[in-house]
């Protein structure tokens, strides 16, 4: 019963949806206020229908209904419950209501939380997001639908694929779905402008905290995504240029691009029609992404069960939505004037170059993933485009953006001082040049990885060299440089974290160059050296968890005798897929990892281990958290939360009237 | 009984295999050429994984092949054309630059060319109007009147 009310609800959203996409855009145009404020009731109605739905299916999954096609296939009755949640996303169905989920979660948020927002705009974007609800809650319930019943029902389910039985998949599908659909909300918003028409700084405002919350979101996601196959995969990969991850790389890519360029539009005016593309790009390649996954048109270790006709429904879904809104946009960016006239070397400027490279960068995956797909359709042959090509483009365009990251921070607005900015940077540079220097020495290595890693330094402190200049100065006390890093703007400490966040994870990529492998054969016992350390394995110890069976060796890290790090990497047999799936054992010592993977075990009680010193190696994560921290920081800045400005002023102004009455 | 039974369980076939301690040869400098090599020849069974990567047992025979035509002392090219030969160009990981591909190799160049390019023009044409209109003989007059009037004050 519960099932079927699932399905009810999840009908009626639907239907709801097309009302939300229709009544709010008629009333907008034709500027009548009633049927504008339908649009707030309808988009929070629609996010609790699917939220009911969505309910349902867990609670399928939950109880083990395993009348339910999606939950035999997916779920066991033995599951840990985590995975029976987490469960519910683990299979095509339920990532797509997921996904339609935190769509209409969007759509709620902007519903509730657009004080101040003009009422005509409101319902504009509450429209569009309809129509993209509309269009997937047609997908699901026609091609996906979750609720499916089987009949007879059977007794045992088939479970849970053993790889996805992991927390990863508690955080990681989520974050990024809330990162990919987030920019749903920046789509809408340009294309309410462009119905409009008015496009100006006002604008760039409203929509600057969804991009930000977007990226955020999309940053966690894909960060958390690359940790979960660094310890996953037994080998320590943590990115491998992959279709899929491509896929969520760049809307990423075009997402901080628009963050920047909307910067621009915010305090300028200037680069409007850009910035309105840029929206409508960075939620095209988000569909794009959602494509490639579900239609599986490109292999990929993320697939799922894919099935050609859901890929023609996205891919018309996709062919709507991209070609409706760079038809309007077409039709309405000759109207647009150009806003705020600036110098080449100007904040500006090199926000624009941020732009061009960013672009670039975005556009050299975009090819570098479809390329073989367009080969073959068109003369059969097959090429393969992996981590090599990537590696040679994509590395030498970031560069220059790293390059120009701190440059770009200390330009002021309409006209700046390169050399002025550039004598600022002579201490980050001494401090990455130097580092270079005596990374090499120390510990020497590829070329690249000292060259990198001094890279990554400057960046580091050239982030921190705006703010210091703006808090610091010659015999100031540590009150006031306290007081002023407090009163100081949260979106310049938000720009300042978010860039040495890609310094910390660009440290962490270069000192893989420093890392060491060993891939032997041992016995427990037996001490092996893998960079500064010695491992040994204990003892062997069989164990059983609630739905596996697995070998778990005890080992011990050690440093001239002394034990640091205690882990324990095991081989876990899952009975109900016979699957073996290997655990690694991770320990972090200072910011680097010991990583340990049982390959194999052999009849003669030796075992194959593949065993990693990988230094720094944590920072690639940390760098990402820091990134998202530079994000929360920008999103609290107090001009973001208009209606709490708004409020605050009126408040003063009226306190003001009563003081002068007085 | 239990220990033997998750040893048996243990003994599967694992997810991750990758490059194995028996695969691995004396001549380091010899095995990281294989490596090297390796991790940019695409196991053709998998998803999209490099042969040092995969568990496949074709990725490790290839690994086999390719650590057999390095002792036999092939150079790294030789090594890769000897697999290609035989897999086509679809084995690499890296694709070679040739007329299917020049588009592929020249994207990034050619869109970040354009965008500056169009950058340049935009930033032209913007400038042009932006020079000031000169003033009729009647505004100018009227200007300085003003101003006249600006400085008696």
């Amino acid at each position: 019963m519960i099932v079927e009310i699932g399905h009810y609800a999840l009908v009626l959203a639907l239907a709801l949806a097309i009302v939300q996409g229709v009544v709010p855009l008629a009333g907008a145009l034709r500027r009548d206020v009633a049927l504008m404020a339908m649009a707030r009731p309808a988009a929070v109605m629609q996010f609790l229908l699917v939220g009911i739905s969505f309910g349902a299916l867990t609670y399928a999954y939950v109880v083990s209904d395993f009348s339910v096609v999606n939950v035999f296939e997916n779920s066991h009755s033995l599951k840990p419950l985590v995975y029976k949640f987490s469960g519910v996303w683990g299979n095509h169905e339920g990532s797509m209501l997921l996904w339609v989920l935190i769509l209409a979660l969007f759509g709620a948020t902007v519903a509730v939380f657009s004080h101040g927002m003009p009422d005509d705009l409101r319902a504009l974007v509450l429209a569009v997001q309809s129509w993209i609800a509309a269009a997937f809650l047609f997908f699901v319930l026609l091609t996906s639908n979750p609720f499916a019943r089987l009949i007879p029902a059977p007794l045992e389910g088939r479970d849970l694929n053993p790889l996805l039985q992991d927390p990863g998949l508690a955080i990681h599908p989520p974050l990024l779905y809330v990162g990919y659909v987030g920019f749903s909300i920046t789509f809408s918003f340009a294309a309410a402008a462009l119905i409009s028409g008015r496009i100006d700084a006002a604008w760039a405002r409203y929509v600057r905290p969804w991009t930000l919350a977007a990226w955020i979101f999309l940053t966690l996601g894909i960060a958390m995504g690359s940790y979960w196959a660094y310890y996953t995969l037994g080998w320590g990969g943590f990115w491998f240029w992959d279709p899929v991850e491509n896929a969520s790389l760049m809307p990423w890519l075009a997402g901080t691009a628009l963050l920047h360029s909307a910067a621009v539009m915010e305090k300028r005016d200037a680069l409007k029609i850009w910035t309105i593309f840029l929206a409508i790009l960075a939620f095209s390649l988000s569909l794009l992404g959602t494509f490639l996954v579900r239609s599986g048109v490109l292999t990929s270790v993320h697939s799922f069960a894919t099935d050609p006709q859901r890929g023609v429904f996205i891919l018309a879904i996709l062919v709507f939505f991209i070609g409706g809104s760079l038809a309007l946009f077409a039709f309405r960016a000759s109207a647009l004037k150009p806003g705020g006239i600036f110098a080449p070397v100007s904040r500006e400027g090199a926000l624009v170059l941020n732009n061009l490279l960013l672009t670039t960068c975005c556009a050299t995956v975009f090819v570098g993933t479809l390329y073989p797909l367009a080969l073959e359709a068109m003369t059969g042959e097959k090429i393969s485009v992996g981590a090599p090509f990537f590696n040679l483009t994509f590395g030498p365009l970031f560069i220059p953006i790293i390059l120009a990251m701190p440059i770009g921070q200390m330009l002021a607005w309409k006209r700046g001082d390169f050399f002025g900015a550039a004598q600022r940077l002579v201490l980050a540079t001494a401090i990455g040049a130097g580092g270079a220097l005596v990374l090499y020495a120390l510990r020497g290595g590829p070329v690249a990885a000292p060259l990198l890693s001094g890279l990554a330094l400057y960046l580091i402190i050239g982030s921190f060299v705006e703010i210091a200049g703006r808090i610091g100065g010659r015999g100031k006390s540590l009150s006031v440089i306290i007081a002023r890093a407090i009163g100081l703007p949260r979106s310049a400490w938000g720009t300042a974290f978010a860039h040495a966040g890609i310094g910390l994870t660009l440290f962490g990529l270069a000192a893989t160059g420093w890392g060491v492998e060993r891939v032997i054969t041992a016995r427990v016992g037996e001490p092996i050296a893998v960079g500064p350390y010695e491992v040994s394995i204990r003892s062997l110890e069989p164990r059983l968890g609630s739905n596996y069976q697995e070998l778990v060796a005890h080992t011990s890290i050690s440093e001239g005798g002394a034990v640091l790090a205690e882990i324990d990497p095991s081989r876990r047999s899952f009975t109900t897929r016979s699957m073996v799936r290997t655990e690694a054992g991770i320990a972090t010592i200072g910011m680097g990892q010991v990583y340990m993977n049982l390959a194999d075990v052999r009849a003669d009680g030796t075992l194959d281990l593949r065993l990693y010193w990988k230094p720094y190696v944590a920072l690639i994560w940390i760098g990402a958290l820091i990134m998202a921290l530079g994000g929360f920081l920008s999103l609290s800045d107090r001009r973001l939360r208009i209606g709490i400005a708004k409020r605050a002023a009126a408040r003063a102004s009226v306190s003001g009237q009563a003081q002068a009455a007085e | 009984m239990r220990f033997v039974l998750a040893l048996a369980l243990a003994l599967l076939p694992s997810l991750a295999g990758a490059v194995q301690p028996d695969e691995i040869l004396k001549d380091s400098a010899l095995e990281s050429r294989a490596r090297d090599i390796s991790s940019e020849l695409r196991c053709l069974v998998c998803q999209n994984q490099s042969i040092d990567d995969s568990d496949a047992a074709l990725a490790r025979d290839l690994r086999l092949i390719v650590r057999e035509r390095l002792q036999a002392g092939d150079s790294d090219s030789q090594v890769r054309a000897f697999v290609v030969a035989r897999y086509g160009d679809f084995i690499l990981l890296k694709p070679p630059f040739k007329m299917e591909t020049l588009l592929l190799w020249l994207a990034p160049g050619m869109v970040l060319l354009g965008g500056a390019g169009a950058l340049v023009l935009f930033a032209r044409r913007r400038r042009a109007p932006a020079a000031p209109e000169q003033l009729s003989a009647n505004e100018a007059a009227k200007l300085a009147a003003l101003l006249k009037d600006e400085n008696a004050r």
